[in-house]
């Protein structure tokens, strides 16, 4: 890899041992993938994946700890993933005692450590810090440092920013720096589509099947979308932007898509159109058929198939502004036809505190709340990420959670229906 | 006896015996219980993946396609190789993904533990390969396999 002579002096000690460390580090990950240099991240924030102080990564800690230690500290603020816990999600004694104490008992020490390294401010967790209430929105053709896999093929797609799907630790040491190596989606060939998506369903697709179907296809490389701005518009509107948060993220959980184009729609394909797909990409087609052999397919992997839901989970990724408002009016009438007060699965919507707080401000909050819905900040992949809650029959749509846990998915009819009418 | 000869990620010989994984070795899934209640063999978790599930992976020669899942993939191998949990080596037959290979580089840079990474050993290497055979790393990226 050639670097500058700054980028050398850094890698040479010149600006201390622990810095060269971080370099070594970065130029050894470049070069795995050919990075034939390294190039400067632009982006006014970071975001990290890491935001749970759990006992067994001790390891991070200590690393944190050698940075902090010699000022080696992040050059730009950062974002985080959302926090493992929270008081207002239902949990159960024995849940309390091994979350607190046992799993997550390095909570507050890791959001101090947090502070230190340049946490954007002390409520800045979540997963989708994209959004303008968190205000961590990078512009077109930004060079990013992020992990978290779901922020980071938003970023690329709907905004057009530049980032690899890189693991947590390489995320920070990126902006400590100032450096990330060039390779795979900061490379304009890189950002070249593999695959040629064909949309012929005869209605709007489930975002979360229609990722996951792609996903699982594709794996890591990059799908041209052809025909789903039939079903979703011309336009990056709010509607359009959680339809495609929510498709990423299962883009990216079933396989490990970091960069997706939708003709028409997304600013690379609205750019430079069908330009972008690759000469010999191979070809998928969606159908109603092919949704619903996906659907079909999920496993299920309570004990008890049959036996009713103890928990339901919205927002992984957390839910957008608009989604709180749509699903109160949906909740609210759903309840209202079936005769019934309050959600007959204890419930909780999950959304940054950024979201939270603007969605307090309005009417829809008190009618939400009559609902008996929960509103949360925490992380459900974290809160179920244990044997405690391994065993629990949770309930969601989203298909990132139904990935890495134990949960069952539904589609967001089927979810309304269950919460507000019963049965299963 | 065959051998293969592959690319190296992160340097470094070794002799274990393979323990094989046909699809994605799902890096949080697999090992977070195991480093969360002090299970020095890293027995696979991942309930998903049935060729690994129950099968102690520490101090043994991983052998897989690529690994899969969460963006904490890279530092949960880190954390393995500093507790002393790690694979003897990782033995990837694609080109190796960019989470494995920050856990590789983290474990080659700020740990004391040897794990030697190679990738791109090829199809036939992970076709060939079976639960049990010897693995011996040589110099040059060579796996020799009996």
């Amino acid at each position: 890899m050639e670097l500058t002579q700054a980028q050398k002096e850094i890698l040479e000690g010149k600006k201390g041992e622990t810095l060269a460390k971080v370099m070594k580090t970065l130029v050894m990950y470049g070069e795995a993938f050919d990075a034939a240099k390294m190039v400067e991240v632009t982006s006014d924030y970071n975001h990290l994946v890491t935001s749970f102080g759990l006992g067994v990564m001790d390891p991070v800690y200590e690393l944190m700890d050698t940075l902090l230690s010699q000022n080696v500290v992040s050059k730009q603020k950062f974002t985080v993933d959302p926090r493992p816990l929270d008081p207002n999600v239902p949990s159960n004694f024995l849940q309390n005692i091994v979350f607190k104490h046992f799993m997550y008992n390095k909570q507050d020490f890791y959001e101090k450590q947090l502070q230190k390294l340049g946490l954007l401010e002390k409520d800045a967790f979540t997963c989708t810090c994209y959004m303008s209430e968190v205000g961590n929105t990078p512009k077109y053709g930004e060079v990013l440092s992020w992990s978290e896999s779901s922020a980071v093929v938003y970023a690329n797609s709907v905004l057009g920013a530049r980032c690899n799907r890189n693991s947590g630790i390489i995320d920070i040491m990126g902006s400590i720096v100032g450096y990330v190596p060039y390779f795979g989606l900061l490379t304009d060939e890189g950002r070249k589509a593999d695959w040629i998506i064909r949309i012929e369903t005869s209605r709007k697709p489930e975002a979360q099947l229609l990722g996951s179907a792609i996903g699982m296809k594709v794996m890591e490389e990059v799908p041209y979308v052809i025909g789903l701005d039939k079903w979703i518009g011309n336009e990056l509107n709010e509607e359009a932007c959680t339809y495609l948060k929510d498709f990423g993220a299962a883009t990216a959980s079933n396989g490990a898509v970091g960069l997706y184009h939708i003709d028409g729609l997304t600013p690379e394909a609205k750019k430079f159109g069908r330009s972008l797909i690759k000469e010999n990409a191979k070809e998928f087609i969606i159908t109603d058929e092919v949704l619903q052999k996906t659907y079909d397919e999920y496993p299920i992997v309570w004990k008890d198939k049959e036996a009713k839901p103890k928990l339901c989970f919205m927002g992984c990724p957390h839910m957008s502004l608009q989604q709180l408002k749509d699903w109160t009016d949906t909740i609210e009438g759903k309840l209202k036809e079936n005769g019934n007060g309050q959600v007959l699965i204890p419930t909780v919507f999950t959304a940054s505190p950024a979201v939270i707080r603007e969605f307090k401000k309005t009417s829809y909050w008190p009618r939400l709340e009559k609902t008996g819905i929960v509103l949360s900040y925490i992380c459900p992949l974290m809160y179920m990420n244990n044997p405690l809650c391994a065993r629990m029959r949770v309930i969601t749509s989203s298909n990132k959670l139904r990935t890495y846990t134990t949960s069952r998915y539904y589609t967001d009819p089927e979810i309304s229906d269950l919460l507000c009418k019963g049965g299963h | 006896m065959r051998q293969f000869k592959g690319r190296i990620v992160t340097p470094g010989t070794c002799t274990s015996e393979a323990v094989v994984t046909r699809q994605g070795f799902n890096t949080l899934a697999s090992l977070q219980k195991a480093l969360q209640f002090g299970d020095k063999s890293a027995k696979v978790n991942d309930q998903n993946n049935p060729d690994l599930y129950g099968k102690p992976i520490a101090g043994k020669a991983l052998c897989l396609p690529q690994t899969i899942g969460s963006t904490t993939g890279g530092l949960v191998l880190y954390c393995a190789a500093q507790m002393k949990r790690n694979p003897s080596c990782m033995l990837f037959s694609n080109r190796i993904d960019s989470l494995a290979c920050a856990g590789a580089v983290l474990a080659s840079v700020w740990s004391d533990t040897s794990m030697p990474v190679i990738d791109e050993l090829g199809d036939d290497f992970l076709n060939y390969v079976k639960d049990g055979m010897k693995i011996t790393i040589k110099e040059g990226g060579i796996v020799e396999v009996e």
